[in-house]
């Protein structure tokens, strides 16, 4: 187990530089334009340019370019010019926003999900599953931005039970920071509520025609222990793929609309900002942000698989 | 004679489909004594392994009906509760299936999903004590190395062993009744007969009560007592193993025997088969359903013979043929051996 882990951290760091190296070309090889005036922003000063160029050496070769870019992001010194913030400190500081809001919808998505797709599951065909199935496509259809304002208006303007959005940090006022982000919660995981129902549904209705589940009733359990520890149990395999792949997305970009809207002071309104504003170095330091998450989350999901699935670490034993 | 230990009488399963009832199972009956070998055997479809899932409750669903009667000593199962059909699963009538590489989760090992089955039953089993229990199972089944194999996966076990431990496991809590579903099927044929010999060994042993669903007469030849040879959901002959294998009065049986391959006979050009297919449940001819397939139709096959003794030397040998059994002893002889001639039609085709 331990060389596994080892081998996917290794494929970890291989992709992470892939990664770093494709934003290094898009950002900085691609574009016509010279880079420095990019990384200064629209209304940049010609000293400004002059000094980034030297900063970032654009005059030496593209290994040596890549290799000041990351020294720079690594020791926080890639930053924004204005106004001239660090923006490694900048995204540190939006993390625990974007987390609470992530986190906690990813809980929410997960639990109803499940919760929701076994009793449609067990229930199959049966007035239960058939009003389920049409809660899951309802959330799948409705788009968060149609969603979130009706919700803002029925649970902060018309009850006024509910702030209609911002962010209050956890240690500052714990109740606070729970009652503003019920909705942002809610906004966030109503689609993935309805879409891990309906993947875990259709996964547990396969798994109950496996010759194992027959085994598991022929050897006398009852249906509860044959629903949860043989169905639910490896239905839950794929699930777990799919939830590495989501939540991972989620916090490197999906989340961008619920924070926009909500006007939490996360990672994503902050690049949202730094799109419409055309600032180069948060755009990057958000997409190599994003990346490392999706990845780290990936590496993640394949230990849990291996965990979850012996069979998956055979590949230990044959290499 | 002892009283049977399970005793089925004109059992009937049909399912509801879009199409129709499809009545798997019309009507099958037969007794159980302890220690002996029943064999059901039959094609695809014919309605055996729905026969025996069936006595365990296993076939229970919304669309199903289950008419008729199943008695385990003197105890009617289709009856019952599912909690109580729960209680017997594994605990008195265990069951044993094909496809040994799917019928254990891959994600358990195998000594806990024997475990699982020995704590079901008795739940103050503990880990430690059900362990020791499993390794005493492997070795009894014949796994090398029981103590350690114990703790390994299903997908690090072969074919032939993972049937041992299938065995294994049904026999953790010593049932009465041991039904064993196409158990060699998914194996090599030198691993069929260890597995074989296996089943023989404990059905003496324990004096344990074997069904056994196959549809290769083959392994019937080495351990079945009596025989049902089933088709189209009925029973078409049953008899002793001997009486099944040296004077069987159903064609169907004929091409059954004709169709096995034999060391101690010449090579045929052609492995021999029986010509057509199986009838759809849904859509049975009038009559005999082996009809369509039959080189020795004849008039009277129109109407369904009952299943009854046609010799006057053996009343437990039964069939459903209308032919005299002076006839079927003449027509079933094909080249010196018996077996089932091609129909005409197919023949020149």
């Amino acid at each position: 187990m331990t060389r596994f882990i080892v081998r996917r951290l290794v494929g970890m760091i291989t992709v992470l530089f892939a990664v770093s190296a494709i934003v290094f070309v898009v950002f900085m090889v691609l574009p016509k334009q010279n880079p420095a005036q990019t990384l200064a922003g629209k209304n940049a000063t010609p000293v400004l340019v002059k000094n980034i160029e030297e900063e970032w050496g654009f005059d030496e070769s593209l290994p040596q370019q890549y290799l000041t870019m990351m020294k720079k992001v690594f020791t926080g010194e890639l930053i924004q010019y204005s106004p001239r913030l660090p923006v490694l400190d900048l995204i540190v500081e939006k993390i625990p926003a974007t987390f609470s809001l992530t986190i906690g919808a990813a809980l929410i998505w997960l639990f109803f999900g499940l919760l929701l797709g076994y009793l449609s599951a067990i229930r199959a065909g049966g007035w239960l599953d058939r009003i389920l199935t049409g809660v899951s496509i309802a959330g799948i259809s409705i788009p968060v931005f149609l969603l979130a304002p009706v919700l803002i208006y029925v649970f902060a303007n018309k009850l006024e039970v509910l702030p209609n959005g911002q962010y209050v940090p956890f240690e500052e006022d714990p109740v606070e920071w729970l009652k503003h982000l019920i909705l942002p919660w809610i906004t966030l995981a109503v689609l993935s509520i309805g879409f891990y129902s309906r993947v875990l549904r259709s996964n547990m209705l396969d798994v109950m025609n496996e010759d194992y589940v027959r085994t598991a009733r022929a050897k006398g359990l009852n249906e509860r222990q044959v629903m949860t520890r043989h169905v639910l149990r490896n239905s839950l395999i794929p699930v777990i793929t799919l939830f590495g792949l989501d939540f991972g997305a989620t916090i490197a970009g999906t989340a961008i609309i619920t924070e926009a809207i909500f006007d939490i002071d996360g990672v994503g309104n902050y690049a949202a900002n730094a799109v419409a504003k055309f600032e180069l170095p948060p755009i990057m330091g958000v997409a190599l942000y994003g990346a490392f998450f999706v990845v780290l989350l990936n590496t993640i999901v394949d230990v849990v698989y291996a965990y979850l699935d012996p069979r998956v670490r055979l590949g230990e034993s044959a290499s | 004679m002892s009283a049977p230990l399970l005793s089925v009488k004109d059992l009937r399963v049909g399912f509801a489909t879009e199409d129709g009832v499809v009545q798997a199972v019309d009507g099958v009956s037969f007794d159980l004594r302890p220690g002996e070998v029943v064999a059901i055997v039959g094609e695809s479809g014919s309605g055996k392994s729905v026969t025996a899932q069936t006595l365990i409750g296993l076939t229970r669903a919304n669309n199903a009906r289950i008419e008729g009667s199943v008695k385990l000593g003197g105890e009617e199962l289709t009856s019952a509760g599912d909690a109580e059909m729960r209680q017997l699963r594994g605990e008195r009538v265990a069951m044993i299936f094909q496809d040994p590489m799917t019928s254990f989760n891959p994600v358990y090992r195998l000594g806990d999903q024997i475990v699982e089955a020995i704590r079901a039953h008795r739940p103050d089993t503990s880990k430690k004590r059900g362990r020791e229990r499993v390794v005493e199972l492997f070795e009894a089944v014949g796994i090398p190395d029981a103590e350690r194999r114990v703790d390994d996966y299903p997908h690090e076990f072969s074919g032939g062993m993972r049937q041992r431990a299938m065995i294994a496991m049904a026999l953790a809590l010593e049932p009465e009744v041991l039904i064993a579903d196409e158990p060699t099927t998914a194996l090599d044929v030198t691993i069929q007969a260890q597995i074989l010999g296996l089943i023989e060994e404990l059905n003496r042993e324990h004096n344990l009560a074997t069904i056994l669903i196959t549809h290769d007469l083959g392994v019937v030849a080495e351990v079945a007592d009596r025989v049902l040879v089933m088709y189209a959901g009925k029973v078409v002959e049953e008899g002793t193993l001997d009486e099944i294998f040296y004077d069987p009065q159903h064609p169907y049986t004929w091409g059954l025997l004709g169709s096995l391959t034999r060391l101690d006979r010449p090579r045929p050009h052609r492995l021999p088969q029986i010509a057509g297919s199986p009838p759809s449940l849904l859509d049975l001819p009038e009559g005999c359903p082996f009809r369509p397939r039959c080189p020795h139709e004849f008039s009277k096959c129109p109407e369904y013979p009952g299943l009854e003794a046609r010799l006057p030397e053996s009343s437990g040998h039964r069939d459903r043929c209308w032919l005299t059994p002076e006839e079927k002893r003449e027509r079933r002889m094909v080249e010196g051996q018996i077996g089932l001639e091609a129909p005409r039609e197919v023949g020149q085709a």
